[in-house]
């Protein structure tokens, strides 16, 4: 076995030993935590390269691509818990995204950071996080994947609570994992279902391992409660997880909070990894979920890919809707992610894992781009995050504006040039062509034109117009500094993505479709013939026209005249408060979960304490009670019923005895007196009685 | 056999410490206190050298000794170890050090305090290695009185009820224990556990009591039942199983935190210690029969202990009640092992995970719980007594150490992967979800909760804007940093690493789950 394939463990591993060792150093060694963390990540980034050309050159050749290196953990009983990690084009390529995007902000959060005073905390958490996700990533074992995949739940939650002493950042970070953790409870009793059921934690292992053939065949052979296959129930639950980590609805609620972490986190965390790994996990058990008792049914119409697919839709809809109301820089961001990744969910569920994954990938670099962009302009305006209250910055911040621009036309979707484009046509075409309801094709398209007006709007607010920095949000003080252009430890990242954002989406055009083939672990040909096939250009095509009109919209509304005030009200919310309002409150589901969910969690352990203090106690307390009260009685039936009686029995006996006692007396005058007076009682009746 | 009685001997080690420490005069505090540490240590080095002589290949019962005590009662010396035994001797010793470090700066009666300490140790001693009812039990019985004592004189201000609450409760539950014990040495003229088992094995024992206590007012069914019933109520208050908890909060919380230290980590387990080592082996077959009622008492122990935990305000009942969920975990796993007998492959594989995943939880939970409950104490001991949920807040900004092995104390309680916690839990749902699906599935509930009330900690201790109060609030000393590194490493050993313990009690396991016919 080659050597990166025996090795790979090292690519997490490195990350995670990094973290170790800056956890134990001194807060003030700030070099070397930030060089320990950026070196094992070059490190790991290398490997991952490395890794990455072994998998493209098997590939080149035909041969297996897939090669899996499993371990014994413990024992059990006669058998061995195994782990393992596996090499895969799907491991290859996200390792890759990963280690590249983490490398890219590990260097621009030695800007963003440079004046906090936990950096050196903040470097090991970064480090954990990476480490961590690259182990989600080259997992070979649903168990290690479900560890790592705590783990980054783990660095998510210390991450967004990073500025402590901000209640707010503290209870988002508790959100987020709280959030998460129910989904993944779900995704927990789905995975010792499905090792109930194949036995085996293992993805590969041989044709043993549980997305192998014969586990599967066995998994859809199980009918269980409510007439579901085993296969649907486990993928269900598994699905659960992936909806808590990747945002979509109804656990959605948890990532605008996260953005209260520092700006290169939710870059890195909450727009290009982690909230993906819940899209990777989807397309890593994909076998699973799209196994059907009868392999001749199209793979994507299973139920749970079906429920995928909607959960997905409704998703993009949802927060494409409500990032149109909003005024805060990276909640815009954070609802364009929820929408985003809803699309990623939608394209696995319609077109299979190379459609979500390629969305997963370019996104990625966008999404990563525009945050750290969104991060440069709040560096620069001395942490100001609402857009009001910006304006004017294109000119100020040149490289920003550039690259900011570039970010924002990928995420629109803006034809040919831009990476967005293509990740989105695929999924739209695969929507399109579904068998099952062409409702999340229209639900998508309806995105696409929302996304395109969101993001106009955000951009006309931040960068064009005028400045409108003199109206701070209260609690900031009043910028000493006009907004500057950021440092090159933060543009060249920056520029780095943009060129990605743009060039991406050739690997995966109709008419080469690179890397659709290289997960399938195909050969790929160049075919312009592609394009002539109708509906793909006609998708492409309307797809295409709802862009322009998003963006022209975006422009009548924002573009068309100058923003100068910044407390003047949003044009669209005049022309539909109400409507925007809802919108600009998240259509309430946060005050909806917060008046039945938590309440009754609330309650409920109110109500457990209750039945604890008063029900349990009470009964126990009502025992001794009764058996102190027996004791008492008792004590009363002692001393004054039972003593009482035999004491009086006694002293009646004694009494009567002192009065017999009399008559026995010993002494003979008295007896003869006894004698003399018993006589002349008997004379007395003797002559009574004759008388009568 | 005569074999060096190293059993014997680790058991008179606290024994004779705590003859020693009586000596010691009230003035002498250090003197006590490093006496007593010493002899902890001593028993310690004692417990590692039998693991590390201990047989893991063969899981049956080592470093026996048995001799005729009062043969005409059938009473024998009888001790011995096996991979169960062992780990609980481990964890006793571990947890007693730790039980005497956070006791540190009681000052009054100090020699008597450590005194009973390792009375306690030495009853834990005898309990974990008694085979023979009769003295097990006198052990067992015995543990009560310096457990007494310590929550008597050194408790907080409602000691006298949370003591007597916790003597009488206990005692009740004994006394049935007792009584149950007392039918089968009637019937059956044998009093060592190991007899009893192969009798009930073989499906003897009961019939016996039957034909010997010959009740007519009781059909069959009913007097096994009510054997079984009285001791399974020795147990079950002492593991706690709801509804027999109640007397575990208020004693958890009035104790001083040291001996607070002393009863979950370890007292804890002698009831689910005697789960295993009697109850399950004994009474197997009576616990099938009324399985299900069984198990939904231990989801409503899981349940209803996480959610109490959440609407407490005193961190020490915090963790009382959490230890209660914890330990609801392992008679889940319990339980769902007793569902099914007979040979089927793959339920026995299940079962093998579940086993092994109660025995690893008790240990993870022993360690971690007593960890926890030192970092009470030690907040208390910078804080005046306080330790409340409401009365901090921004520790972590004047206490970052503090803050950060807490949290790991705290995220291994939680389970997560990485930490010992999980590996635990992860083998008792593995095993226990195909066994009993339902009662498995409602308890993850359990584990939500869990999480909700540990991130409030968090959240309301260590962030937020730091109480004004505690602006000189000091962080771990070099001392305690250097004390809580072996927990804090074993927590971190074990979550990565948990062949260490499983592989020492694998066989064990096996061998349990074999004899588990009836």
């Amino acid at each position: 076995m080659p050597w990166i394939v025996q090795n790979l463990w090292l690519v997490p591993a490195l990350p995670i030993l990094a973290a170790g060792v800056s956890a134990l150093v001194k807060q003030r060694n700030r070099v070397f935590a930030a060089s320990l963390a950026i070196g094992s990540m070059a490190i790991s980034f290398l490997l991952s390269v490395w890794a990455f050309a072994h998998v493209l050159r098997l590939g080149s050749y035909g041969a297996i691509t897939r090669q899996a290196v499993n371990f014994g953990w413990f024992q059990f009983g006669s058998e061995w818990l195994k782990l393992g990690w596996v090499l895969d084009p799907l491991a290859a390529l996200m390792l890759l995204m990963v280690a590249f995007v983490g490398l890219l902000i590990f260097i621009y959060s030695i800007g963003y950071m440079a004046h906090d005073e936990n950096f050196t905390r903040f470097f090991c958490f970064l480090a954990l996080f990476a480490g961590a996700m690259l182990g989600v990533v080259i997992a070979n074992s649903l168990l290690l994947l479900f560890m790592c995949w705590e783990i980054v739940g783990l660095t998510s939650y210390l991450l967004i609570g990073f500025w402590y002493a901000n209640p707010r950042a503290a209870a988002a970070a508790k959100k987020a994992f709280i959030v998460t953790r129910i989904g993944d409870l779900a995704f927990f009793l789905g995975m010792v279902w499905l090792y109930a059921q194949a036995g085996t934690l293992l993805f590969y292992d041989g044709g043993t391992g549980c997305l192998e053939h014969s586990a599967l065949t066995r998994l859809v052979a199980q009918t269980t409660v409510i007439g579901m296959v085993a296969s649907t129930g486990i993928a269900l639950l598994i699905f659960c997880g992936a909806a808590g980590k990747s945002g979509q609805v109804p656990l959605h609620v948890w990532l605008p909070d996260a953005m209260e972490g520092p700006t290169p986190v939710s870059a890195l965390i909450h727009a290009a990894t982690m909230v993906a790994a819940g899209v990777f996990l989807i397309a890593r058990i994909y076998p699973l979920m799209s196994a059907h008792v009868e392999m001749a049914i199209p793979f994507t119409t299973t139920t749970a890919l079906q429920v995928v697919t909607w959960v997905g839709a409704i998703t993009a809809v949802f927060g494409a809707m409500i990032a149109v109301a909003h005024y805060d820089i990276k909640r815009i961001l954070a609802y364009s992610t929820i929408s985003q990744l809803g699309y990623m969910m939608m394209g696995l569920g319609v077109g299979g894992v190379a459609v979500g994954m390629f969305h997963l990938i370019t996104h990625a670099f966008f999404k990563s781009l525009l945050f750290l962009g969104a991060g440069s302009v709040i560096h620069g305006c001395s942490g100001e995050q609402d857009i009001r209250r910006m304006g004017g910055l294109g000119k100020l911040m040149p490289i920003t504006f550039a690259t900011y621009a570039v970010g924002m036309l990928a995420l629109c979707g803006f034809p040919l040039f831009f990476s967005g484009f293509w990740s989105k046509d695929a999924i739209l075409h695969a929507a399109h062509s579904w068998s099952v309801s062409q409702s999340p094709f229209y639900m998508g398209a309806f995105g696409a034109l929302l996304t395109a007006f969101y993001m106009t709007r955000q951009v006309y607010y931040v960068f064009g117009g005028k400045s409108r920095l003199a109206a701070t949000s209260p609690g900031l003080h009043h910028a000493s500094t006009p907004p500057h252009e950021s440092a090159a430890v933060m543009t060249i990242p920056l520029v780095i993505l943009a060129a990605f954002a743009m060039l991406l989406g050739l690997v995966g055009t109709p008419a080469w479709p690179w890397l659709q083939s290289f997960l399938d672990s195909q050969r790929t040909v160049v075919n312009f013939a592609a394009f002539s096939n109708a509906a793909l250009l006609s998708v492409m095509v309307s797809a295409s026209l709802l862009v322009f009109l998003g963006l022209g919209l975006g422009w009548w509304f924002y573009g068309r005249t100058p923003i100068v005030d910044a407390d003047a009200p949003d044009a669209l919310g005049q022309l539909q408060p109400r409507i925007f309002a809802v919108l600009g409150h998240s259509f309430y589901v946060d005050e909806m979960y917060g008046a039945t969910i938590l309440r009754l969690n609330a309650w409920w352990s109110r109500a457990c304490d209750w039945i604890d203090r008063w029900v349990w106690n009470g009964a126990v307390q009502t025992v001794s009670y009764l058996v102190l009260g027996f004791a008492w009685l008792d004590y009363f039936l002692d001393t004054q019923v039972l003593n009482a009686g035999f004491d009086e029995g006694c002293q009646g006996v004694s009494r009567g005895g002192q009065i017999l006692a009399l008559l026995q007396g010993g002494r003979t005058q008295s007896y003869l007196r006894m004698i003399g007076l018993a006589l002349i009682a008997l004379v007395v009746f003797l002559l009574w009685g004759a008388r009568g | 056999m005569t074999a060096f009685p190293w059993l014997t001997v680790l058991t008179t080690v606290p024994v004779a410490g705590a003859i020693v420490l009586l000596g010691v005069t009230e003035r002498n505090k250090n003197l006590a206190r490093v006496l007593a540490l010493a002899f902890s240590f001593l028993a310690l080095v004692l417990t590692l050298f039998l693991w590390h002589s201990f047989n893991a290949a063969t899981g049956g019962m080592q470093f026996q000794e048995r001799h005729a005590w009062i043969p005409t009662l059938g009473v024998e010396y009888h001790i011995g170890i096996d991979g169960l035994g062992l780990l609980m001797l481990l964890l006793s010793s571990i947890v007693v050090p730790i039980g005497m470090i956070a006791s540190w700066q009681i000052q009054e009666r100090v020699p008597l305090y450590f005194s009973l300490v390792l009375f306690l140790q030495a009853c834990l001693f005898g309990t974990f290695t008694a085979l023979n009812f009769f003295h097990w039990f006198i052990f067992w019985e015995l543990s009560l009185v310096p457990a007494f004592f310590l929550i008597k004189l050194w408790g907080g201000p409602r000691r006298t009820p949370a003591a007597t609450q916790f003597l009488v409760y206990t005692m009740v539950g004994s006394i049935a224990l007792l009584l149950a014990f007392l039918a089968i040495f009637l019937a059956t003229g044998n009093f060592d556990f190991i007899d009893l088992a192969a009798l009930a094995r073989n499906g003897h024992l009961m019939p016996d009591v039957i034909a010997k206590l010959n009740w007519h007012r009781f059909t069959p069914e009913h007097l096994t039942l009510i054997v079984f019933a009285g001791a399974f109520l020795g147990f079950a208050v002492k593991v706690p199983l709801a509804p027999f908890h109640t007397w575990l909060p208020a004693a958890y919380a009035e104790a001083p935190t040291g001996t607070t230290i002393l009863l979950t980590g370890a007292m804890s387990k002698m009831g689910i210690y005697g789960f295993l080592r009697i109850l399950v082996p004994i009474f197997g077959a009576e616990m099938q029969t009324v399985l299900t009622p069984l198990l939904w008492l231990a989801v409503v122990t899981i349940v209803l202990s996480a959610y109490a935990a959440l609407a407490q305000k005193d961190l020490k009942r915090i963790f009382a009640y959490s230890s209660i969920n914890h330990l609801g975990y392992c008679l889940l796993g319990i339980f769902a092992v007793v569902k099914f007998t007979g040979g089927d492959v793959a339920l026995t594989a299940e079962k093998f995970a579940a086993m092994n995943g109660v025995l690893l939880q008790m240990f993870n939970h022993g360690l971690t719980a007593a960890t926890l409950f030192w970092f009470v104490a030690m907040l208390e001991k910078r804080s005046g007594g306080l330790r409340g949920l409401d009365d901090f807040g921004g520790l972590r900004k004047v206490a970052p150490v503090f803050t950060g092995l807490m949290g790991i104390s705290l995220f291994s309680s939680l389970g997560l992967p990485g930490l010992n916690g999980f590996v635990g839990e992860f083998l008792i749902f593995k095993g226990s979800f195909p066994l009993v699906t339902w009662a498995t599935a409602l308890s993850v509930i359990g584990l939500l909760a869990t999480a909700i009330f540990i991130l409030g900690i968090l959240q309301r201790v260590f962030s937020g804007p730091l109480n004004e109060t505690w602006t000189a609030l000091p962080d771990l000393s070099t001392g305690e940093r250097l004390a809580l590194a072996p927990a804090i490493a074993l927590m971190f050993a074990l979550g990565l690493w948990p062949q260490l313990v499983l592989g020492v009690v694998n066989n064990t396991v096996i061998q349990m789950v074999q004899q588990l016919r009836f």
